[in-house]
């Protein structure tokens, strides 16, 4: 069962959102890295480069295929986990943690409240592999 | 799971693609590639029919010895590559690729100029399990009294197999010395868990199941072509590195008359390895640049999980095919550098 915790906000696409403050973190779930498979490269956007909600901001590479990354919320990027350059499995080892992507100063910080909740998350996911 | 040449298959176990890669390298990975085809060939002109829709050059083989080969168009590209096995000088067995196992047949089976053979359609007699790398001796040899130490590679022989009657053959597809057995397909489940037992599946150094994404790694590391990817019916055995395949000699074959000019008139293109420099990972189909000139393309690109490098397969003009020779890759937009090497790019310690 993928581990889905409760304070974060959730995609469709995939990835969750951790607010802090007007900052939100951005990075796949476990369900996501469970299916890609063992991450050998993450493509992250540059400092400053700014987002509308659902665009792509990055990719994550397995051995096998390439998976676009979206951002759920617009904002525009202020810190991108650069270790990943050189450790891209910590994306399937702790996606929650050391495996988070970007920090962007969010444009509509109420943005997040139309994403999905934990519980919803985990219906979506049970749904989508049924 | 996903659909291969019809047939569903496991991009990888629970173990995932670089641990099945690794572990076939150092020690063993099991392979369930039942989606091969087979076609078998029999009669007093098996060996002169095959020898006349394949490159290679049958009549060099003996029985219990295979051959890869390739089945070519008149004009001299690929229509399939795969393994000819000689059973006894009026019996041989085609192993094809599973996509290609439909058009094949059709095309064999319409190559008939008054030959005595008989053709038949044996892709679902067989499942084929691939043990592979450095134990898969040691592994199989726990199952079978067919003294496999003396089998040389590219040669096969008929035995029992954890009592089920078998053929086994010292090849593979992975760059590894290994093995393939090809059975009855309602022994497979029996055989694919003996030989994980065998293996001592489970532990660290054991063998582990393996699925195509692994299966692509490895062959990539090798050197060796998929079929679809780095060649079919638009490339020619020599663009492909294939003339070692490609016996001019023989005499007559389908393909051979555009193959001799083709070598006589130099190639202007080749399939070629390479390495990337840059950060980033080539991909199958992204465009090889030089300069401002967009010149050829990645037929297959992924990291390699053993060497630890991001590599690839791509044409290029013959005049940039040197190694050494300064690429770029376009990964979706972006231009990547990359630099011509050697192929294969792994080979394994004698």
């Amino acid at each position: 069962m993928a581990n889905v915790p409760e304070d974060l906000h959730y995609s469709k696409d995939h990835e969750w959102v951790r607010v802090e403050g007007d900052q939100g973190v951005i990075g796949i779930t476990d369900y996501a890295q469970n299916s890609l498979g063992d991450v050998v490269y993450v493509e992250l956007p540059k400092i400053g480069d700014e987002f509308a909600a659902n665009e792509s901001f990055g990719s994550v590479e397995s051995v096998k295929a390439v998976s676009e990354v979206f951002t759920p919320i617009a904002g525009k990027v202020v810190k991108i986990n650069e270790s990943l350059a050189d450790a891209p499995e910590k994306v399937n080892s702790d996606p929650y943690g050391a495996g988070w992507m970007v920090y962007l100063k969010m444009a509509n910080p109420g943005e997040v409240d139309s994403m999905l909740t934990a519980a919803e998350y985990e219906d979506f996911t049970k749904a989508e592999t049924e | 799971m996903v659909d291969f040449g019809g047939w569903d298959m496991p991009v990888q176990y629970p173990a995932g693609t670089i641990e099945e890669h690794l572990r076939t390298r150092t020690h063993a990975g099991l392979f369930d590639v039942s989606h091969m085809g087979e076609i078998d060939v029999a009669g007093p002109d098996a060996i002169t029919f095959v020898n006349r829709v394949t490159s290679n050059d049958v009549t060099k083989l003996i029985d219990g010895q295979a051959q890869y080969s390739a089945l070519t168009t008149p004009a001299g590209t690929v229509i399939d590559d795969l393994l000819v096995y000689r059973i006894a000088h009026d019996h041989l067995l085609l192993v094809v690729n599973a996509g290609t196992t439909t058009k094949d047949w059709e095309w064999i089976s319409t190559q008939h100029r008054g030959e005595s053979v008989k053709l038949l359609n044996v892709s679902e007699d067989y499942c084929q399990l691939a043990i592979q790398g450095p134990d898969a001796l040691s592994i199989l040899q726990q199952l079978t009294p067919v003294p496999l130490a003396a089998m040389k590679y590219y040669h096969f022989g008929f035995g029992n197999v954890d009592g089920v009657s078998a053929i086994i053959s010292r090849t593979g597809y992975t760059g590894e010395d290994g093995f393939e057995v090809y059975a009855a397909p309602d022994k497979a489940e029996q055989l694919w868990n003996k030989l994980l037992a065998a293996g001592n599946f489970g532990s660290d150094t054991g063998v582990l199941p393996c699925g195509l994404a692994a299966r692509n790694t490895l062959r990539l590391e090798a050197g060796m072509a998929l079929y679809g990817n780095d060649i079919d019916e638009t490339t020619t055995l020599y663009e492909a590195n294939l003339g070692w395949i490609c016996k001019l000699d023989k005499g007559e074959f389908i393909g051979r008359e555009k193959l001799a000019q083709q070598k006589e008139a130099g190639l202007k293109r080749k399939l070629v390895g390479f390495e990337v420099t840059d950060r980033g990972i080539a991909r199958d189909h992204q465009d090889v640049v030089i300069g401002d000139q967009r010149v050829g393309q990645v037929t297959s690109g992924s990291p390699a999980p053993y060497l630890k490098k991001n590599i690839g397969l791509a044409y290029v003009p013959t005049e940039f095919s040197g190694v050494g020779q300064e690429i770029k890759i376009d990964v979706r937009g972006r231009l990547v550098a990359a630099q011509i090497v050697k192929a294969p790019f792994y080979k394994r310690p004698k």
